[in-house]
């Protein structure tokens, strides 16, 4: 790719440039999926939401479209035949994006469709027959045009070097050292919303998808340490058997196509308060690795956050990993949103409690959307602290609530809300310690 | 017969190849120009200055508008010209377009839009009922009020009075597509506008207008919408117009296109309303008289909330034969976006305000929330063409003639109902859903579990069918036969995903007893069907349908005379079968008979009309019968509810619907799943926020949460009821683009009873009840305790 603008979404390329009019846009945003492509590289195939996706993002790479989804001869897909076969479109604006997902989960011989499938929108059938079509063609081989892209990525191998693209950590140290005032770009789920929507242009700009030296979650005997630029759907896969709570509040976490670009150390990077990664992490004890040229130093995490926008970053200074001990899994992860799925938080509470003989002998709880950071509650921990792991603890703890938190309203949430259900988390907490019932998935008709 | 089969969306392989072209696919001309609009930043002020020399100053633009650049008429609304497509002297809400930019790319444009330098001194706004009500700010002067006998009477001797109030928010449409329109500037000054719109001669009507052009100097084309719901009616025409302007100033191709922030910035959305009920009840729980007050916040122009205002009141009995009624209706001005349609187009508000009243009195009476509402419903028809109900209905109500039964069947307004299904709509879904056990299921749960509480609801619909101005009820088409026996057909209908043109292609396949693969579907064209009403009201197939049918029936009446004289035989001994012609013992394929009689200098073309017939409307006195049938369904929803956060699931929903005798049964079915979930979001976590200076906080779907793949009910059982029309529609099939909407009111209904289990009270839950709203009510429950 010669494109020098590095700011050009590969949405606007494929439409504009290419006149590859099959991927929609839909909101410009990465929230509605209809412009879901398939990009392949040497970890696989994955559905990516290519109007906040900056080109450079895509160097060695293969991308695949709608229009490349049926075969040579015009054969349809499996999953194309089945939404036709299934009434799965009615305006067809959507059907593109749909087709990607499905194709690429298809393809992955991934069969939760609620997963795939949660980040994209269809204003016309409301999904049943969707739902159908995916299940119907899940049975079906995949096509042969389809398992190309690696082949042909290992035969177009020679991948030149950028210079915005540094190919390694270390590289990446030099080149932001050198360039302090450089925007980073790791999946560009935010940045690309600074172009796409606020319009800016945040540059120079340095992307960090070559450096694979900053990809893996490393498991090992006392600690597990997860490279920044892993992305949200492999660390969720990665911790699944460590901390199931922590995989299922992933799973809601953006979209396949989200999750796909999202990476763990851009989610702590950006400061947000109301990221999903820093609460679970604080309460995993986690420790943020910052980089500045060959300079290591490392902190808690929650320390990391200062306020509002403010982050313990000195310029050119980068996320390098995040590590937390291993533990037992005591780890529940409660996340709050209007939507079930695929919606920014009103607000995420992570309750870590170790029980010794009835007492409670640690508390570890933090909350995003609670404050201007993402924050621990401490005045509930230290009520929780050395006491009895019973119902008047619980009740008592749950005034350090008032004392922790001053919650804002918004558009999300009130205020009022914020503090009180946060409050019942605990409490939802302790009972799903005791063996009860406590969410509605758990409950069928 | 083609009609009746299940076939596909007409477009299907075109969806899912991508190769289906939307206004943006449209290959345009390499000197096409972007445009983009400027908009206010505040919600009611007057403009002292406008400096737009940063705006003219930036890459890629070519021009900028403002009101006074406009050569002709400055208006975009489709009712009372009170929408000036550029703010001239005053702003009426945040988001108003108040100039125009014209640039070499889209993003150029919006980048340049942006930089306007604009001095507006502020006014305090009006946003809300409370502040428009205050300040007296409304259409149409006072409130419209329409009376059925003596509502005040009737509640002050009854049994029991059951009173509240409840507020529901708007829905924005979220059409996948966002509204585009590109014009092509033509020789001598015409414009070739293309549209995404619902109403291709409203377009045109507009451009021409700001043209300063006749009606037949602009053609407007439009193959496909990506989704409408009502959103494009009238939303349409301010990008249009621009387009339009812009290409008659450069000489040069002009796209728009919203970014979809901007477009849910400026476009209308639907009406949010508050509704006051008071009714009297028997000891049976037979309404005696209800008094309804309807508060609708309409925006900052009348747009068409005047019809959906209407259309609230017209549906405010939903299924229910009320004795006595009093229905007012306040039509409240707003600086926030012009409310616009939203399929159902009123009905949906109305229609929930009668069952939240059904649900509060069932609640109250001790009656069980069906049988009171079977006890309320219309009587069921008589006769007629529609079969008997799978099984006789439970309750007693529907089938004696005595009592109730014996009262006039009419609704407030006067009409007679008299094709009332829901009896037997009710007793068998009640029967396929296993309604009975799952109720009691329901309490044993709630018995048994503190935490997480289920809910079950029901709701029924009987939505009008017919565009209250009844002079919309009118529909043109054009058919041809080639000589090689294809079939182009056109009628004025749009496409927006219902699949309207699979069913009239169905239609026109059916009367020529041809395959489908021999009728081209071609774009609505306001060149080949002039004068079209919207394609809105559910109206589409019904109208459109009819006049398909007789232009079709026009050349094969054409085709059978000339072949029955050839053949020395009757016209009526001429079939029209299976892709052959029938004549005198000759067999023809139907291309060989449209060649004979091409040779033969028979005109193979024709244009159809209908007109709906039996309407007569007085909407200044609120009589007469404005709708030509009712559509019928009923849904049956269960969920759960955490109590703890207020969060849901939708775990099961059962529906029943009745399409008439349906045209396309998938694309029916597909109509019903589509309108429930979409009516489920409307309730639950669709919330349009707008802050305290008129600012919408929710403008993007990264904080306006339509409805979700996992939103969809975890089991999901959806039939169409086995009847036909009684009135004589194309091949006696119904309606079907809004009635299944209001089915999700079964969805809202089901999360207030989850809540009232937590209680002795009726819960105070207003819509949409996203989860902090059930949380709020359900604590609202126990702080009563």
């Amino acid at each position: 790719m010669s494109e020098t603008t590095p700011t050009r979404t590969l949405l606007d390329w494929l439409r504009e440039t290419r006149g590859l009019n099959g991927t929609k846009e839909g909101c410009n945003e990465g929230d509605c999926g209809a412009c879901t492509v398939m990009v392949t590289d040497g970890t696989g195939a994955r559905a990516l939401n290519a109007c906040i996706l900056f080109l450079p993002q895509l160097h060695g790479k293969a991308v695949r479209t709608v229009e490349g989804i049926s075969g040579p001869e015009g054969q349809l897909h499996p999953v194309q035949q089945a939404m036709i076969d299934h009434h799965g479109s009615q305006c067809g604006f959507c059907t593109p994006g749909f087709i990607l997902s499905m194709a690429v989960a298809h393809l992955n011989g991934e069969r939760d469709h609620a997963t795939a499938l949660a980040g994209n929108l269809c204003r016309c059938t409301g999904y049943a027959p969707i739902l159908r079509a995916a299940q119907a063609a899940a049975e079906q081989p995949v096509p042969e045009w389809m398992v190309s892209d690696a082949a042909w990525l290992t035969k177009n191998n020679k991948v030149p070097a950028l210079p915005a693209s540094p190919e390694s950590a270390d590289a990446l140290a030099d080149l932001y050292a050198a360039h302090p005032e450089a925007t980073l770009v790791a999946g560009a789920t935010d940045v690309g919303l600074w172009v796409t929507k606020a319009l800016r242009e945040p540059e120079p700009m340095i992307f960090l998808n070559r450096c694979a030296d900053l990809r893996g979650v490393e498991i090992g005997e006392h600690e597990v340490r997860v490279g920044a630029m892993t992305d949200m759907n492999t660390f969720g896969a990665a911790i699944e058997a460590l901390h199931p709570s922590y995989a299922q509040m992933i799973r809601r976490y953006g979209s396949t196509q989200v999750r796909g670009a999202a990476t763990v150390g851009g989610n702590i990077a950006n400061g947000s308060p109301i990221g999903d990664n820093p609460p679970a992490l604080i309460a995993l004890d986690a420790v943020v690795h910052l980089r500045r040229g060959a300079e290591r130093r490392a902190m808690p995490l929650e320390a990391f956050f200062i306020a509002y926008g403010k982050q313990d970053r000195q310029p050119g200074e980068f996320v390098e990993a995040v590590s937390f001990p291993r533990q037992d899994d005591r780890l529940k992860c409660y996340k709050l949103s209007k939507r079930f799925d695929q919606d920014i938080s009103a607000l995420c509470g992570c309750f870590n409690v170790r029980v010794e003989d009835g007492i409670v002998t640690a508390a570890r709880i933090a909350f995003g959307g609670m404050a201007g950071v993402p924050q621990r509650a401490a005045h509930v921990e230290s009520a929780l602290l050395g006491q009895p792991w019973e119902g008047d603890t619980i009740r008592m703890a749950q005034a350090g609530f008032d004392d922790d938190f001053a919650p804002m309203s918004d558009m999300r949430a009130s205020a009022r809300y914020r503090l009180e259900t946060a409050r019942a988390m605990l409490e939802r907490y302790f009972a799903e310690d005791m063996g009860e019932m406590v969410s509605v998935l758990e409950v069928s008709a | 017969m083609s009609v009746t089969s299940p076939l596909p969306h007409d477009a299907a392989r075109l969806h899912v190849t991508g190769a289906a072209r939307y206004i943006d696919d449209i290959p345009t001309p390499r000197d096409a120009l972007h445009l983009a609009f400027g908009l206010s930043p505040v919600a009611r002020g007057k403009i002292e200055a406008m400096d737009l020399a940063a705006v003219r100053a930036a890459p890629g633009v070519l021009a900028v508008m403002t009101a006074e650049d406009l050569p002709f008429a400055n208006d975009v609304s489709p009712s009372v010209h009170d929408e000036p497509l550029l703010a001239v002297d005053r702003v009426n809400y945040v988001g108003q377009p108040v100039f125009l930019v014209v640039a070499e790319s889209h993003l150029a444009a919006r980048k340049a839009a942006k930089l306007g330098d604009l001095t507006i001194t502020e006014e305090a706004p009006i946003l809300t009922i409370d502040q428009a009500l205050a300040a007296d700010s409304r259409f149409e002067g006072g409130p419209v009020i329409w009376s059925k006998g003596d509502a005040a009477t009737a509640i002050a001797g009854a049994a029991h009075v059951v009173e509240g109030a409840f507020e529901m928010g708007g829905q924005e449409h979220f059409y996948l597509e966002g509204q585009a329109a590109l014009a092509l500037p033509q020789e001598g000054g015409d414009m070739l506008v293309h549209s995404s719109t619902q109403h291709p001669t409203e377009i045109q009507h507009k451009v021409a207008e700001a043209l300063g052009l006749a009606m037949h100097a602009v053609r407007v084309e439009v193959r496909r919408m990506g989704g409408g719901f009502g959103g494009k009616e009238s939303q349409g025409n301010a990008l249009a117009v621009s387009c339009a302007i812009a290409a008659r100033a450069t000489g040069r191709p002009c796209k728009m296109r919203y970014d979809r922030d901007d477009d849910m910035v400026i476009t209308g959305k639907r009406h949010d309303f508050r509704i006051t009920y008071r009714a009297g009840f028997d000891a049976e729980g037979r309404i005696a008289g209800v008094e309804f007050v309807q508060y609708a916040r309409c925006g900052w122009a009348m747009d068409l909330s005047l019809p959906v205002a209407d259309r609230a009141m017209l549906h405010a009995d939903n299924a229910y034969l009320l004795p006595h009624a009093r229905i007012e209706s306040h039509r409240l001005k707003t600086n926030t976006q012009s409310a616009t349609a939203y399929r159902g187009f009123g009905g949906p508000q109305g229609v929930l305000g009668i069952e939240r009243l059904m649900d509060h009195a069932a609640h109250q009476l001790g009656i069980e929330p069906v049988e009171l509402r079977r006890r309320n419903y219309y009587a069921a028809a008589q006769g007629g063409a529609a079969p008997a109900p799978a099984e006789p209905p439970r309750s007693s109500s529907g089938q004696k003639k005595t009592g109730r039964d014996a009262l006039p069947q009419s609704t407030p307004y006067g009409q007679v109902i008299e094709d009332f299904e829901l009896h037997g709509i009710t007793a068998a879904l009640l029967e396929s859903a296993d309604y009975d056990a799952r109720k009691q299921a329901v309490a044993q749960w709630n018995s048994a579990h503190g935490a997480i509480k289920k809910g079950i609801g029901f709701s029924p619909v009987k939505f009008g069918i017919s565009f209250t101005l009844t002079h919309l009820n009118q529909a043109g088409a054009l058919v041809h036969v080639y000589q090689d026996g294809s079939v182009h057909l056109n009628h004025g209908g749009t496409e927006m995903g219902q699949g309207l043109f699979q069913k009239v292609a169905q239609v026109a396949a059916s009367r020529f007893g041809i395959g489908l693969g021999a009728v081209k579907i071609t774009a609505t064209d306001t060149a080949k069907v002039p004068n079209t009403s919207a394609t809105a009201a559910s109206s589409g197939s019904d109208l459109n349908g009819m006049a398909v049918k007789a232009a079709c029936d026009e050349i094969r009446d054409r085709m059978a005379a000339y072949l029955a004289e050839q053949h020395q035989t009757s016209r009526k001994q001429v079939r029209f079968v299976d892709d052959q012609v029938e004549v005198g013992g000759e067999v023809l394929s139907f291309a060989e008979a449209a060649a004979r009689c091409y040779e033969g200098r028979v005109s193979l073309s024709a244009t159809g009309f209908y007109k709906t017939p039996k309407l007569a409307w007085d909407r200044l006195k609120g009589t007469g019968r404005p709708f030509y049938y009712f559509a019928y369904g009923a849904a049956v929803t269960e969920v759960a509810v955490d109590t703890r956060s207020g969060e849901y699931r939708i775990l099961r929903a059962d529906i029943l619907h009745d399409a008439g005798a349906s045209l396309n049964p998938a694309l029916d079915i597909g109509q019903v799943e589509g309108g429930y979930v979409q009516g489920a979001g409307w309730l639950t976590t669709e919330e349009l926020v707008w802050d305290d200076a008129g600012r919408l906080r929710t403008h993007a779907p990264s904080t306006y949460k339509i409805p979700a793949f996992s939103d969809q009910p975890d089991i999901f059982n959806v039939a169409l009821w086995d009847g036909r029309n009684r009135e004589d529609t194309i091949y006696r099939s119904k309606a079907v683009g809004e009635p299944p909407f209001m089915l999700g009111i079964s969805a809202f209904l089901a999360l207030s009873d989850a809540v009232a289990s937590c209680g002795a009270a009726y819960p105070d839950l207003d819509a949409p009840a996203t989860p902090e709203r059930v949380w709020a009510a359900i604590r609202g429950m126990r702080d009563e305790l």
